[in-house]
Order: C-alpha cells, then sequence, then structure tokens
C-alpha cells in the first residue's frame, strides 16, 4: 500500500501514452490524452493523503482534527474544469482539420501540405 | 516513419521516463505519511483567518487567489478560442433555423427523454446555484456549481428543440456574461488595491460565525463570479459545436 | 506538530477498511482506462469515458476529496462526452 497508487498512476499515464502513440484517429488520440490527463489528478491526491485522516472541512467536525492536505486539492479541484475547456479547444481544432483536409487520420495528416 | 519505428520509439522513451519516474518515486515518504510542512500550516490557521470553514475553497480564493485567476482566464480563453476557430469558414452557408426545425431526418426525440429532461432542468439548477453560493462551508465552489448549471441548459436542449436553447441563451448574453464574471473576479482583486492592500486581499468583512453564508468576506463573492464564468464558458462551447452539427452546412 | 494518529469522528472507519476500499478503486481505475484505450468504437469509447470518470470520482471520494469528486462526476461524466459525441456527430455527418 505504500507505493501501490503510484504503480497504478505510471499504469495510467504508460496505457494513455500508448494509446496517443498508436491511434488512427483525431478523436481517439484526444480521448487517450484525457486518461494521460487524469493520471495526474490521482498522483496529486495521492501525494497529500494522510492514513486516518478526514477531509479538511470543519462544518460538523471539531476544530483542528488532522485532515489530508487542502492544497493539492485545490489545484486539482481547478485543474479538471479548466482540462475540459481545452479539450474542447482541441476537438474544434480537429474538426477545422476535416473541413480542410477531409481525413481524420494523424499519420495521413502529417503528410498532407497545405 | 513506418508504425513498426513508431513502435519502438516509444518503447525507448517510454522506458527512459520509467526509470526518471522511478528515480523520483524513490524519494517519496510513501502513501499517507504526507509530512510536508505547507498543509498542516494552513489548517491550523485558516478557520481562525478567513472563518470558512471549507479550507479548500478558502484556498483556491484567498490563500492561492492569484493562481485561481490565471486559471479562470484559461478558460475564459480556451471558450473564446472554440468560438473563434468553429467561425463560418468561406464556402460554407448557415441553414436557416426554421429549416432545422422542419426538416431534420433524424429520429424524433422519445417522449421518455423529454420528460425527464424536463423534470430534471429546475432542481439542476437549484443544486449548481447552491454550490456556487456556498463555497465557504461544504465541499462546493464556483467550479462545480458553475458547471452544473450549463448541464441545466443542456437538459434544456434534451427536452426540446434546438431553438428554444438558442433563444434561452443568446450569444450576446453569454458573452456578457462570461466577460462579467471573469472580469469581477479582477476586479474584487483591484478593488483591494485601491484601499492600499495588497492585490486581492480579503477586506469584506468577515461574519461572525465560521461557516455562513455570509462570512468569509470576498471568498464567497468570488466564488459566485466563478460560477457565473464557468457555466457561460461551457454553455458557449456547447452553443458552438451544438450549432456546427445542425445548422452550418457545405456548400453544394 | 502532533503525531497524526486515527481520529474518532462521526465518520472514520477502521484503516484496513479504508485500505481495501482504496486498493480495489484504484484497480478498478487501471483497468477503466486500460478499456478507454483499447476500444476503438467511437461511440462506445465516449460511453466507457463516462464510466472511467464515475470510477475517477468514487476514487477521488475515497481519497478524502470530496470537492474534486464534484468537479470531475460532473466534468467526466456530462460535459466531456457530450462535447466529444458532439464533434463524432458532426464528423460523421459530413462523412455521409
Amino acid at each position: 500500500m505504500q507505493i501501490f497508487p503510484f504503480v497504478v498512476v505510471a499504469w495510467i499515464l504508460g496505457v494513455g501514452l500508448y494509446g496517443v502513440v498508436t491511434s488512427r484517429h483525431l478523436v481517439h488520440q484526444i480521448i487517450c490524452l484525457i486518461v494521460v490527463q487524469s493520471s495526474t489528478y490521482v498522483l496529486l491526491l495521492g501525494v497529500g493523503y494522510v492514513t486516518g485522516a478526514v477531509a479538511p472541512y470543519y462544518f460538523d467536525v471539531p476544530n483542528h482534527t488532522p485532515a489530508v492536505d487542502p492544497v493539492v486539492q485545490a489545484c486539482t479541484l481547478t485543474d479538471v474544469v479548466v482540462e475540459a475547456a481545452v479539450t474542447a479547444l482541441l476537438l474544434a481544432f480537429a474538426i477545422q482539420a476535416y473541413k480542410r483536409f477531409g481525413t481524420l487520420d494523424p499519420q495521413e495528416l502529417a503528410e498532407l501540405k497545405g | 516513419m513506418t508504425p513498426g519505428q513508431r513502435r519502438w520509439i516509444f518503447v525507448a522513451g517510454g522506458l527512459g521516463l520509467l526509470a526518471f519516474y522511478l528515480w523520483g518515486l524513490s524519494g517519496l515518504p510513501g502513501f499517507g505519511n504526507y509530512p510536508g510542512p505547507y498543509g498542516p500550516a494552513i489548517l491550523r490557521v485558516a478557520v481562525a483567518q478567513t472563518n470558512a470553514t471549507g479550507v479548500v475553497s478558502a484556498i483556491n480564493f484567498d490563500y492561492r487567489g492569484f493562481d485561481t485567476v490565471g486559471e479562470e482566464f484559461i478558460l475564459f480563453v480556451a471558450a473564446t478560442g472554440v468560438a473563434t476557430v468553429l467561425r463560418m469558414l468561406r464556402g460554407e452557408r448557415e441553414r436557416p433555423a426554421l429549416d432545422e426545425a422542419a426538416g431534420r431526418d433524424v429520429p424524433a426525440t422519445s417522449s421518455a427523454v423529454r420528460m425527464v429532461a424536463l423534470l430534471f432542468t429546475g432542481p439542476v439548477v437549484l443544486a449548481g446555484w447552491w454550490l456556487a453560493s456556498h463555497a465557504q462551508t461544504n465541499p462546493s465552489g464556483g467550479f462545480q456549481g458553475g458547471i452544473l448549471l450549463a448541464t441545466a441548459f443542456i437538459l434544456v436542449y434534451l427536452s426540446g428543440e434546438f431553438l428554444v436553447f438558442k433563444r434561452l441563451s443568446p450569444a450576446d448574453l453569454t458573452d456578457v456574461v462570461e466577460a462579467a464574471g471573469a472580469g469581477g473576479y479582477a476586479a474584487i482583486g483591484v478593488a483591494a488595491v485601491a484601499m492600499s492592500l495588497p492585490y486581492l486581499t480579503d477586506f469584506l468583512p468577515l461574519g461572525q460565525v465560521p461557516g455562513a453564508v455570509s462570512s468569509s468576506g470576498t471568498i464567497a463573492l468570488i466564488s459566485f463570479f466563478v460560477g457565473i464564468e464557468v457555466a457561460a464558458s461551457f454553455i458557449l462551447i456547447i452553443g458552438e459545436l451544438l450549432e456546427q452539427t445542425l445548422l452550418i452546412r457545405q456548400e453544394g | 506538530m502532533t503525531t497524526l494518529a486515527a481520529v474518532q469522528t462521526p465518520y472514520t472507519v477502521p484503516t484496513a477498511m479504508m485500505d481495501i476500499l482504496q486498493i480495489t478503486l484504484l484497480v478498478l481505475v487501471a483497468a477503466g482506462a486500460t478499456a478507454v484505450v483499447l476500444i476503438r468504437a467511437h461511440v462506445r469509447q465516449v460511453l466507457m469515458l463516462s464510466i472511467y470518470g464515475v470510477l475517477l470520482a468514487v476514487l477521488f471520494l475515497a481519497f478524502q476529496a470530496p470537492d474534486v469528486t464534484l468537479s470531475e462526476l460532473v466534468v467526466g461524466a456530462v460535459a466531456l462526452p457530450i462535447i466529444v459525441l458532439l464533434t463524432l456527430a458532426k464528423v460523421r455527418k459530413r462523412e455521409q
């Protein structure tokens, strides 16, 4: 349990990168990019975890109860929303590439010119 | 470069990445033994200093408010980028909106979908609004509430026609609301500067009870602005994509 | 800094139970990520992406992060699949 979450992070990263590299369709590539991004969320939350602690919300728990690290949670939370918008931008580029070149195969797109 | 060669280069690069990752992993103190000084230091003083029981939102909008301004502007720029990239190109023409409603050759939406979407629109709006206004008490905040509000508009599209969606969220109004959200956040920071405090200092009265809706000063206000900005961004993005799918078509 | 022993709140469970829960969810997330990458059919991949988003959200809940759970649930299970489906519809329409 000491290193298992980080092993899973490395696995998700590797699998996502494999999908990006060997993909034949731009939309499939973008979805694999989403998987790669999600591995970083798991990594951030795994680093800040404290065994036996509660969530950092003191609404109904007495003050100064040991809690998990709130800073990494703040980073991850804005990250999730912002990367969805960036993915939408990437998909807009994919639509325009299809309109322009007629194909969504990244290996064919690399050879087209102008 | 053949796919086989590509695969070998990927394996070589992946092994290098794995080596660096294992080297970094050996310096970590293990899962669950977070030692760092930053987290416990903030937890010790957060509730007393900001009167907010939601420490994560206090960090997002007060202690590290400057980072969140940056993230929000990334969102703003991404939504603007989608609207710019998906503009009508030369050689395309927009189908008149009436034509879209009458001559669609797709099967009609089932009544079950329309009924469920109609029933859920009200509660989703309520839930999104509640989340966006309670950042300082519970696990909630502007980002989550904003996306839920955008989902409510998608439910409107599902329960009716695309025209209703366009009428309820005209492009001009969405642009204005998005800009108001982003600008409002920056303006709160500038208002602090106008009182000769550092940028984005929490200058509003902090309230009596920690964790009430009216406590914690600017955190609640900033969370509201972020909520409407995120909602407007996503409505804009999805509206653009829907327009592309339904209205715009190639000449000839 | 006090030692971080397990505290008694209304929400505590034994550490062993929490460990088992987290290990199960991590294995499920790894399997979900593999499934998302290996599926090549478009609409099926989007559905698997939605399920993966829900699995991630539950994992974040087990990591004591309810805020991130809310974000990931709405974004990963609703907003992202809708955006990808609309793109696929646009691309497929031109193919006809």
